[in-house]
């Protein structure tokens, strides 16, 4: 017995009451979502079939199972409208990191080297976007984007366009509008790795006869890296199952597929479909998901 | 039993008396640690520490880092239970009892002040649990506030304080509950030099005043000699000495005691002969020692003779001969190799030309370096038997 | 030794346009609900024409307020039992299912909101639940309690354990321990873990239009259904209301947290 010990007994139980709900309603859920997916489609409410009812006792429950199907699966597997959808998110999610890297990066180093007291100002300011509504600011950019928008009235004063260029629908939009979102996710990671860095690292490697770029390649870059990788996955994993924002600013002719699930489950209302289109979806986030799991917990738990 | 401490606690004062007058009438110690072990997984932290502590007393427990001092303090504030062995206080085996359950208090290392409570909030914490009355515990807030001189600071939170301040407010607050034992984990660590100084002697006095029992780990030899009446020595995980600063400093059980406390000049070798109540040691580096004989006896095997620097003597020409003594004293010749000046003594380092290296440590008692020695210089050390320590290696 | 210069003028152009970028679109948004034309943008001079639209407007003021009632029942049990994870988290050491439990916690962070909506309401359905109020709620708080959790953990890590053992020492019991010593400590990131969950919850749409009912829509979901026929004056009016909420309750919270702790330490939203 230690004196952690002796905290950690009562502390125990303070995870009754958020386990119980995490079990009941993120667990439990995910086997509705499972069960469904391997459901077969049926024109009823709720529009899938079977259902599994235990009052009807075992041979009922046999029977359901018998019935439990992969063809949506292979339906997914098969349709070229379920594969572009992921292979567009995927592609779409890895040009919007590396976009918001590249943007990120400057502005968390710039922030690092403030002054003390204005890093604080600084990341406050940071933070305070990301505080405003989701869809506001997406709404924005619908205000800016549009055909006689702001952004277009400026270009056609400066003379640089001849007619209003068409920005809404298209994926310069939705690229605008995912790093206009996202960018505080990157900067904050970025920002907390390269301002726990010790300054005579950099000053070390200058009198050591790098010059600047080569310190910061040599030295900043390398160190700032578990940051880097909790932005990527911080911005990755969302964006691949990104919804509102493809939905509002890019055009309906390629979809990602956040909004193949919603159109299948709201639109089409087929559930089973939908649901097995968000297991193969968390397939293929499974990697960086337990990454970023690792990460977090390696973060959260380093005091300990 | 939390209940019935907390019902006592107002009367702790008293109360600890009667049970220290029991407990020294009975000729039992207050604090009785038996056989205690403490392993974090494979490691053996405590391995095995007997030591009792008497009421009273001042006690340091003294080591190097990760010799299992922490770890043995944490047991008595009741931070870490051991895997074995008892733990007494007065009669009373307090090895599983929880801390709050124990009428011990500590002061940590960082002070661990709550930072959201002010001065007067924080040394009236311990009261306050312990359920006394509000108009009692006002009475001993400004008790302890002037006993550690920190008066006008009541409302002050800690980060609004010096870190000397800081300290006394930690040593207020483990004060003021009247504890029958005080831990002090590394007290002083975080001061500066010269304040670790002149608190130094502010614990000692108000120990003394208070008539209570401290027990003080810490890793600076001189804080423990300083302070204590009683230093234990831990190496890993097992107590290497319990002595007075004084025995523990001229007569160390072993060779790492030795150089673990102050400076020493050593010298391997081995028994040659016996002349009365003198011993004379072959050793390698420094030719024949004659040394006195050691109160314990010594087992045949390698042997090593110590020799604190202090207690070495220079001359140009060697010492001034005194009748029946001229054979008995060890005359070394050598060169002076090093010289490093330190303000209220020199130390220097001889190249004895029997090989090895004397160091030698001389107060500079004339303010003018007329007595000083120079590089290369040749000289005459020497030290009577009575000075050399004689060690098992 | 030469020394860099600490703040050159690529960091500082960075940083500069950063904020712009951040920044102005909002700024536009908030100048142009004030417009008094119909055209959006057109502008037709200072008016507040468009809030007075709005307040007439039934069925965006009955979404507004189904958000709030939301958004503060989903926060008030998140910060709840997201405060309780944290700790069992920080100070429970290992115990049983703890990888699970943390798992859990953890996920909803990135979990795409399509997956974590979707689950939810097949659940509801299965349980043949009313969808409204409650069913948002709760979908809310099992999202919202995960982020509590996350910044409550990060104080409690970072706190110095030895001032709960200073507490023990003193006559605590582990769980008084934790009352007059660590809460009062970890109220900055708690309070912080509230807004946190309140603005998020404001904030949803995805979640939100699985979970509800007919008849039961929030603010975003009712945006959302208007900006996707075009851009309205009325909604620039609504946008600036919500942030104005925001930015009072941000500074309502960190003042309060200011109040609670003199220790300096500035309440990090995130």
């Amino acid at each position: 017995m230690s004196a952690r010990r002796i905290f950690a007994r009562p502390a125990r139980f303070a995870a009754i009451a958020p386990y119980v709900w995490m079990v009941l309603f993120f667990l439990v859920p995910f086997a509705f979502v499972l069960k469904i997916s391997l459901s077969q489609t049926a024109i009823a409410q709720p529009p899938y079939e079977p259902v599994f009812d235990l009052a009807a006792g075992w041979g009922a429950l046999k029977a359901a199972f018998a019935a439990l199907s992969v063809d949506n699966f292979r339906l997914i597997g098969s349709d070229d409208i379920y594969v572009f959808a992921y292979v567009r998110s995927l592609t779409v999610a890895s040009a919007a990191t590396a976009l918001l890297l590249l943007i990120g990066y400057p502005i968390a180093y710039g922030m690092a080297r403030l002054p003390k007291n204005w890093q604080a100002v600084a990341m406050v300011l940071v933070i305070v976007p990301f505080w405003t509504s989701f869809l506001i600011r997406i709404y924005a950019w619908i205000n800016i984007l549009q055909h006689d928008g702001l952004l277009n009235q400026i270009l056609l004063a400066l003379h640089l366009v001849g007619q209003p260029v068409v920005w809404l629908s298209t994926d310069t939009a939705m690229y605008i509008g995912i790093v206009y979102s996202y960018l505080p996710f990157m900067i904050l990671p970025l920002y907390a790795t390269l301002a726990k860095m010790e300054p005579a690292l950099e000053e070390a490697a200058s009198d050591l006869g790098a010059p600047p770029w080569q310190v910061f390649w040599l030295v900043t870059f390398p160190l700032s890296l578990p940051g880097v990788g909790a932005g990527v996955l911080l911005c990755f994993i969302p964006i691949v199952g990104e919804f509102v924002i493809p939905d509002l600013l890019a055009g309906s002719n390629s979809l990602m597929i956040g909004q193949t699930l919603w159109l299948e489950f709201f639109t089409n209302k087929d559930w089973p479909v939908a649901s097995a289109a968000a297991i193969v979806l968390l397939v293929v986030l499974l990697l960086p998901l337990l990454l970023y799991e690792r990460l977090q917990k390696r973060q959260l738990e380093q005091g300990r | 039993m939390a209940g019935t401490m907390a019902d006592e606690l107002p009367n702790t004062h008293v109360a600890t008396k009667a049970a220290d007058g029991d407990a020294v009438a009975a000729g039992r110690p207050l604090l009785r640690i038996e056989s205690v072990v403490k392993t974090f997984g494979t490691f053996r932290a405590v391995d095995g520490v007997s030591l009792d502590i008497k009421a009273g007393e001042f006690f340091a427990l003294l080591g190097p880092s990760g010799c299992g001092k922490t770890t043995l303090l944490r047991m008595l504030a009741g931070f870490e239970a051991p895997d074995e062995g008892r733990i007494l206080l007065g009669d009373k085996d307090i090895a599983q009892a929880l801390p709050h359950e124990r009428p011990i208090n500590m002061m940590f290392q960082n002070y661990a002040l709550f930072p959201h409570l002010s001065v007067r909030d924080n040394i009236a914490f311990g009261l306050k649990r312990a359920g006394m009355a509000r108009v009692d515990i006002a009475t001993r807030v400004s008790e302890m506030v002037a006993l550690v001189k920190l008066e006008g600071l009541e409302k002050r939170k800690p980060d609004q304080l010096s870190g000397g301040q800081r300290q006394r407010v930690a040593l207020a607050r483990a004060l003021a509950r009247r504890p029958q034992l005080l831990l002090l984990d590394e007290p002083l660590a975080a001061l500066d030099k010269k304040l670790r100084e002149s608190t130094q002697g502010e614990l000692m006095e108000l120990q003394r005043r208070l008539g209570m029992t401290f027990i003080v780990v810490t890793h600076d030899q001189e804080e423990a000699m300083t302070m204590a009446d009683r230093i234990g020595v831990m190496k890993s995980g097992k107590l290497a000495q319990v002595a007075s600063p004084r025995e523990l400093y001229e007569a160390p059980r072993s060779r790492w005691i030795a150089e673990f406390v102050g400076d020493v000049n050593l010298f391997d070798g081995e028994s040659k002969l016996r002349d009365g109540h003198r011993l004379v040691i072959g050793t390698r580096d420094a030719g024949a020692l004659v040394v006195a004989e050691p109160r314990e006896p010594i087992g045949a095997g390698k042997l090593a003779v110590a020799i604190r620097p202090e207690k070495v003597k220079l001359s140009r020409r060697g010492p001034v001969s005194e009748a029946g003594h001229e054979t008995a004293i060890n005359r070394l010749d050598g060169v002076i190799a090093d010289i490093c000046y330190l303000g209220g003594t020199t130390t220097y380092k001889v190249k004895l030309d029997t090989g090895g290296t004397l160091q030698a440590s001389v107060a500079n008692s004339a303010r003018l370096d007329v007595d000083a020695y120079s590089l290369n210089q040749h000289v005459v050390a020497w030290f009577t038997p009575d000075d050399c320590m004689v060690l098992q290696s | 030794m030469r020394k860099i210069a600490r703040l050159s003028r690529f960091n500082v152009a960075s940083l500069a346009l950063g904020l712009a970028f951040l920044y102005l679109p909002i700024l536009i948004l908030v100048i142009y609900s004030f417009n008094a034309s119909r055209l959006v943008t057109v502008w037709g001079g200072w008016s507040l024409r468009w809030y007075h639209e709005f307040f007439n407007d039934r069925a965006m003021i009955e979404a507004a307020w189904m958000s709030l009632r939301v958004a503060v029942s989903s926060a008030t049990i998140a910060t709840l039992l997201g405060t309780l994870a944290a700790v069992a988290l920080s100070r429970g050491e290992r115990f049983r299912g703890r990888t699970l439990f943390s798992g859990m916690l953890y996920a909803p962070l990135v979990m795409p909101e399509v997956i974590t909506g979707l689950s939810l309401l097949l659940l509801f359905v299965a349980l043949n639940a009313e969808r409204g109020f409650w069913t948002v709620t709760i979908a809310h708080t099992t999202l919202t309690m995960c982020f509590v959790a996350v910044v409550v953990q990060s104080r409690l890590g970072s706190l110095d354990r030895s001032l709960e053992e200073a507490a023990m020492d003193l006559g605590c019991d582990p769980v008084r321990a934790f009352l007059s010593v660590t809460l009062p400590l970890i109220a900055p990131a708690i309070v912080a873990g509230w807004m946190l969950a309140f603005t998020l919850s404001l904030d949803d749409l995805v979640i939100a239009s699985f979970t509800t009912g007919p008849g039961s829509a929030t603010l975003p979901i009712r945006i959302y259904s208007e900006v996707r026929l075009g851009v309205k004056p009325e909604i620039n009016a609504i946008c600036t209301l919500v942030i104005a909420l925001i930015a009072v309750v941000i500074v309502i919270a960190s003042l309060a947290s200011k109040l609670s702790s003199s220790q300096g330490e500035s309440v990090a939203p995130l």
